[in-house]
């Protein structure tokens, strides 16, 4: 295979512990009663347009997107509309949800519910834009950025290749990976149709090295298309950035404070690519998604297909319960995942993971002083000085931290990971990007 | 050899005495005028450069105070909130101008979410900072409006008038606060406000920030605010508002009747520095004690020196800053 392609600063190699991989998806029944967040997306949240006693049917749109960066949500089940009102989420915080009793589990009629592989792409390039938003699709990577915004590149801007994320380079989550093993003639697609949206002649699928199952059946699928390429990517953390894996497959470097469109390059996650099929192919919206549940203690390691709203309690109970041994909770991988304060926190369209890690796995390390080793230097991607910028967020010094580029931070924790004094660095750079993200703002205002 | 002493005692004179001209020209000729005032008010001022006034030091302030009263002849909108009334006093009398006197102020925790009332569900072990911990999660105890107890405040404070209190978790204030304002930014959830002091240092205010309906506010503490609006009926100066289920005293109108922390079901209303209630006080039922005359309240307070019932009891250990 030659020297596998990477992207050239930083970067760490954690554990991989992909428990799930060979774990097919497995549909998890629907829930007695869902909840559902109002701000799934990044952006705006979304603004209901249903009221409590009314009848949903699953698919039916229940709140529309309220600005540019906002999007669609629709109900992931039928049933009675029981209340809106504050409920616990991914955040941490309550936030405005739709309560939805369940009620058998009958389906909007225009979605196409058969299985059946639809090549044919009829709509239009605008119709396919409009129809990706009409369905409320966000990127299903984590960042839940809007899909139908990365589909219209700003006036001027010309996408030159389609980068499709098969990456999941976060330890412990392998949804992506059954994804591409169980739809991957879908994928390719959607891939197709991502490409009449963009008007670009040249897709690549970057995937990691450790998935060579995925690499080989997509290489396969793609032959039919001489314009998708698919790349094996050397194992290297946090390659599934979007800047990373730019730099990774076309060693393009995306300029500070830009976008990807900046270099030619719109980066959609294999998720979405099979999101965006089903939304174009089959007219149904996005409500539901994969999630892998998962964790050294867990009995039955999982990828299951989850409405959006059930509760993460359900999904737990679905993969054999919640061992004794669990520390922590975390949505998401182990790197960039969050760790949620209660169990009946609902799974969200970027929920890509349920990780339940032990007690002596998620235990803190105990702060020791900074020993100048400059490992955080070494391992950070975007080549920023973490040690410095932890120092200039924890006295205060914002104009230091700006000037210094800590808005460049993409949070991927890969710092923090190699820090030998148990310094929490991520924090302190989380901590720091709030503070001067709000003194940029403000400046701006004025 | 005393040939060279002289050239170079010569040399090194003169070259002296040439800078000296130069630098009495150059300083006459490129004065800067200064004010003498700002050195005067300057010297007034206590010189902890705190920063509570607005401006970016003592300095700065007096500047300020001198371009006021030149200009707008008054010393409106400037205020040492260290140096309280006194300090203002005697600015304005080196400038030549009457002071308002201003009620001192005091900061104040609105929050009780102590371990006891607020029991911890989760475990935080993040970075120990409340801003961060703030865009983080709701908090341990579950409320997502009250105190982290990880002294954001504390450290913000120059005076060493915020202690963390390791029983409660939470901040308190003691009698060297000087009203800066600085804990009140620092606090990323809006807790600390600044209160009258009140006469002989009594106040009364709502010790709770949760906006949440009675029912989610009580389920994660047990003294929060339900926004039950007893304290608003029991008020006869319409000094307490409700908005968004809860309460709160405007420390103008309050006239420390203490009607209010009688009525309230969950303990919410605070009273600072009052002498303890004869036991009698805790059978009053809430009617009577709406109807009841202030007279009956001030006996109540006179001759009262035993501790009180118990569950206002420890409430009282808890306020005495």
């Amino acid at each position: 295979m030659g020297i596998l392609k990477t992207f050239v600063l930083g970067g760490v190699h954690p554990a991989e512990n992909k428990l799930s991989a060979n774990a097919a998806i497995e549909a998890v029944p629907v829930p007695k009663q869902v909840i559902i967040p109002l701000g799934q997306n990044l952006g705006a949240p979304s603004k209901p347009i249903v009221k409590k006693g009314d009848q949903v049917k699953t698919g039916q749109l229940i709140a529309e997107a309220s600005g540019f960066i906002s999007a669609n949500i629709h109900s992931p089940v039928s049933g009675t509309v029981l209340k809106i009102d504050q409920f616990i989420d991914v955040t941490g915080y309550k936030r405005p949800c739709v309560f939805i009793h369940v009620e058998g589990d009958e389906w909007d009629e225009s979605i196409d519910r058969s299985d059946k592989l639809e090549t044919h792409i009829s709509l239009s390039s605008e119709e396919i834009v409009a129809r990706v938003k009409a369905s409320g699709i966000v990127g299903l990577g984590g960042a839940t950025f809007p899909t139908s915004v990365k589909l219209m590149p700003p006036p001027g801007k010309k996408a030159e290749y389609l980068i499709i994320n098969g990456v999941e380079c976060e330890p412990y989550l392998t949804s992506d990976h059954r994804m591409m093993l169980e739809k991957g003639s879908e994928i390719i697609v959607g891939i197709q149709i991502l490409m009449k949206a963009l008007l670009v002649e040249k897709a690549i699928i970057g995937i990691e090295n450790n998935k060579t199952d995925a690499i080989n059946h997509l290489t396969e699928l793609a032959k039919t298309d001489e314009r998708i390429r698919v790349i094996a990517l050397k194992v290297r953390y946090p390659q599934g950035g979007e800047k990373q894996l730019i730099k990774a497959a076309l060693n393009r470097e995306v300029p500070s404070g830009k976008l990807p469109i900046e270099v030619g390059c719109v980066v959609q996650n294999v998720s979405t690519a099979f999101a965006v099929y089903e939304a174009v192919q089959k007219n149904k919206p996005l409500f539901e998604r994969v999630v892998t549940v998962t964790g050294k203690a867990v009995k039955k390691p999982s990828n299951f297909l989850v409405r959006i709203g059930t509760s993460t309690q359900d999904l737990i109970d679905a993969a054999a319960g919640l061992p004794e041994s669990t520390g922590k909770v975390i949505s998401g991988g182990p790197m960039m995942g969050k760790a949620i304060t209660e169990l009946d926190t609902p799974i969200v369209k970027g929920t890509s993971g349920i990780l339940l890690m032990e007690k002596t796995e998620s235990r803190r390390l105990v702060e020791n002083p900074c020993i100048r080793c400059s490992r955080c230097t070494y391992a950070c991607p975007m080549g920023l000085e973490p040690y410095l910028l932890t120092k200039a967020a924890k006295l205060g010094k914002l104009q230091m931290a700006e000037k210094e580029m800590i808005m460049d931070c993409i949070e991927c924790g890969s710092c923090q990971y190699t820090c030998p004094s148990g310094i929490p660095l991520l924090d302190y750079l989380r901590l720091g990007k709030i503070k001067v993200g709000r003194a940029i703002r403000t400046r701006i205002k004025k | 050899m005393d040939n060279i002493i002289l050239i170079a005692v010569s040399a090194l004179g003169g070259l002296g005495l040439i800078a000296a001209v130069i630098l009495y020209y150059i300083a006459s000729k490129f004065k800067v005028f200064e004010d003498p005032k700002i050195d005067e008010v300057e010297s007034a001022l206590p010189s902890a450069n705190c920063g509570g006034c607005g401006f970016p030091g003592c300095r700065a302030f007096a500047e300020a105070t001198v371009v006021s009263a030149r200009e707008i002849k008054s010393l409106d909108g400037l205020n040492c909130p260290v140096g309280g009334n006194e300090v203002m006093q005697a600015v304005g009398k080196i400038l030549g101008l009457e002071v308002e006197a201003k009620d001192p102020m005091i900061a104040v925790i609105r929050c009780n979410g102590s371990t006891t009332h607020s029991p911890a569900k989760v475990k935080y072990e993040g970075a120990n900072s409340c801003a961060f911990a703030h865009a983080l999660y709701g908090g341990e105890g579950g409320c997502q409006f009250g105190c982290l107890g990880l002294a954001d405040c504390v450290d913000a404070c120059e005076f060493e008038a915020i202690h963390m209190n390791p029983e409660t978790g939470l901040p308190e204030v003691n009698d060297k606060c000087t009203a800066c304002n600085a804990c009140v930014l620092a606090c990323p959830r809006g807790i600390i406000e600044l209160r009258k002091r009140g006469p002989k240092d009594k106040r009364i205010f709502v010790s709770c920030v949760n906006m949440e309906k009675g029912a989610p506010a009580k389920k994660n503490c047990k003294v929060a605010c339900i926004g039950c609006s007893l304290c608003q009926k029991a008020c006869a100066f319409d000094a307490i508002t409700i908005t968004s289920f809860l309460a709160y005293i405007d420390f103008n109108k309050c006239t420390l009747c203490r009607k209010c922390v009688e009525v309230c079901p969950t303990n919410a209303i605070h009273e600072v520095n009052f002498k303890p209630r004869k036991p009698k006080a805790e059978t009053l039922t809430p009617e009577k004690s709406v109807s009841g005359k202030p007279l009956a309240d001030k006996q109540l307070v006179s001759d009262s020196s035993k501790t009180g019932p118990e569950n206002k009891k420890e409430e009282l250990i808890e306020t005495k800053e």
